[in-house]
């Protein structure tokens, strides 16, 4: 549905977007991650036809947004940046501004205002002014309308930013809910987010894509990948550490923490963690460990982003702990 | 022209949602009725004509025009509602016209609800009806291209006040390039031809033939072609803006 090919923007001689190039098929949830200034939003605004781009294309269900901006426009549902909307405007005189200029009318357009106020949750404030709402309903309006003509693309910059948490767990269930069906772009800085709701996952840095796979993929990039912690009730953390260093599958083992002892054993090369897993719990089979925990890493994302997004030392140091 | 027309009414129930449309039409009656009755001296004339009172429009207009049209594309680029605009499936021309249109309805109220005057002259004397009407539509032409150049001035920049001070400067030089004692002073120095020729851009010799109830079809076209020029300018401008 989404087709953008070698993007770029440039503004003077800064370059904002160097080369940006993915698809997103139908059913896809494309998590947009990326330090603040990366060119997300900038990467957006192009694929909605808000600005030109410099170079590349962006088609929409096959039409490019440059040449045949009408018609990629009606596919797209757009929720800006900081969620913008008429301040003068009701929330219900909002919803219906936009759905009339969507070429909904008559019965159609009433439907369609009444199936984005109740999955927005807006019925409580339909007659009072946007300028008037706290910004959490605020945002709601501005999501509602993007999604009043049900389109087929949505994109959406930032759609939990200034919710509170219960309000966030509604959106990311109701995105995932339209995933099935659409073709979704969404920015974000919460990373738990990418993981409950995208099905892929972009991180862009610098206006080039760093990384792109899915959320798990993307956590197996990290150091601790693999690694297997062990916690036990008694004993000291250096005697745990020189029984599991022992171990020929271990490469290095690390002390977390004491009292209770946290050790993390990180595998050789080619060493499965299952194999580490196993290997581990025989030992402390073995040693009579009373075990409090024994669990496999999995990586984590924000490590993850760290060590892409940080050029320094800095983060590929604390990493290794 | 549908979504014309959906822009326009929108624009509309903004301007009646804040105070801007009725500060602007009660503010043009008083100042209107202050003019063509006090300083004008309308009845002080003995003439069963409106010349007194379309005379004061071309400044009462510099003012109180750009006052309406100034939040026409600043707020919306203040808002960030642009962005929403721009990326609806309408063209920029669409939002344009359609934000022209209804801005223009305003004014045109406004000088709709003098009407008493009308109907006092017609009460007290027996006025030529046709060149009335023709000073009511040069005068509508007239805030059209206030109001087109006010859309230019306010696609530039976010700032309503800045908006609305370039937009007053530029209608004032509309207004003194034919201005009599300003063409007066011109005609000392620099060549005939050239003072026609810099007056020829000004609404007050446009103004003033129609208002005369003459319908020159070269002085509608100067209005029409102002009001044309300007609105294209401004697709200039917010094309040029979302390029970054």
């Amino acid at each position: 549905m989404i087709q953008v090919r070698n993007l770029k923007k440039t503004f003077g001689p800064k370059v904002a977007v160097n080369g940006v190039s993915f698809t997103v098929e139908k059913g896809e949830v494309l998590g947009f991650l990326g330090p603040n200034g990366a060119g997300k939003s900038t990467t957006m605004r192009m694929i909605t036809g808000f600005i030109p781009p410099t170079e590349g294309e962006v088609k929409i269900g096959g039409h490019s947004i440059v040449d045949q901006p009408i018609e990629a426009k009606r596919l797209i549902g757009y929720l800006p940046e900081n969620a913008p909307s008429y301040a003068d405007m009701t929330v219900l005189g909002f919803l219906t501004f936009t759905a009339e200029l969507r070429g909904l009318s008559g019965a159609g357009q009433k439907k369609a205002v009444e199936r984005v106020v109740e999955m927005c949750f807006l019925e409580n404030v339909l007659h009072q002014s946007v300028e008037t709402l706290s910004k959490g309903y605020r945002h709601r309006t501005c999501f509602a309308q993007s999604i009043i003509h049900d389109p087929e693309v949505l994109i959406l910059d930032e759609p939990t930013d200034g919710l509170d948490p219960n309000q966030k767990h509604e959106v990311r269930t109701l995105i995932r809910r339209m995933g099935e069906k659409k073709a979704i772009i969404f920015s974000t800085h919460i990373l738990e987010e990418v993981e409950a709701v995208c099905s892929r996952a972009i991180i862009i840095d610098r206006g080039t894509i760093v990384a792109n796979g899915t959320p798990s993929e993307l956590k197996q990039r990290s150091a601790h990948a693999g690694a297997v912690t062990v916690r036990i009730g008694e004993g000291s953390a250096a005697a745990v550490k020189g029984k599991l260093d022992g171990l020929n599958l271990v490469e290095r083992a690390v002390v977390i923490g004491e009292s209770p002892a946290t050790v993390r054993a990180f595998p050789r090369k080619q060493v499965g963690s299952e194999d580490l897993a196993r290997a581990i719990s025989d030992v402390a089979l073995k040693e009579r460990w009373s075990l409090l925990e024994l669990h496999t890493e999995e990586g984590r994302l924000d490590e993850v982003f760290r060590s892409i997004t940080l050029p320094d030392t800095k983060a590929s140091k604390e990493e290794a702990k | 022209m549908k979504p014309i027309i959906t822009i326009a009414k929108r624009e509309l129930s903004g301007y009646f949602a804040s105070p801007v449309a009725f500060v602007f039409i009660v503010i043009f009656l008083l100042l209107s009725g202050f003019f063509t009755f006090m300083v004008a001296g309308f009845f002080e004339r003995g003439q069963a004509s409106l010349e007194a009172f379309f005379a004061w429009h071309p400044w009462l207009y510099l003012f109180l025009v750009p006052a309406v049209g100034m939040r026409m594309w600043s707020e919306e680029r203040r808002l960030g509602t642009i962005e929403l605009l721009l990326t609806m499936p309408v063209t920029p021309w669409q939002a344009i016209v359609g934000k022209f249109i209804a801005a223009w309805a305003v004014v045109g109220l406004a000088l709709a609800l003098t009407f008493p005057v009308w109907i006092t002259v017609n009460y007290l004397g027996n006025p030529d009806n046709g060149v009335i009407f023709a000073g009511y539509l040069g005068s509508f032409l007239m805030g059209g291209a206030y109001l087109a150049i006010t859309a230019m001035t306010s696609a530039m920049t976010r700032n309503q006040v800045v908006a609305f001070i370039v937009s007053v400067v530029l209608s004032l030089f509309l207004i003194l390039a034919g201005y009599p004692p300003v063409t007066d002073l011109l005609v000392q120095w620099a060549k005939p031809w050239l003072v026609d020729g810099i007056a020829a851009f000004s609404v007050m010799s446009h103004f003033e033939s129609i208002q005369k109830g003459v319908l020159d079809s070269r002085d509608l076209l100067y209005f029409l072609s102002v009001i044309g020029f300007s609105l294209f300018t401004t697709g200039v401008i917010v094309r040029a803006h979302r390029a970054g």
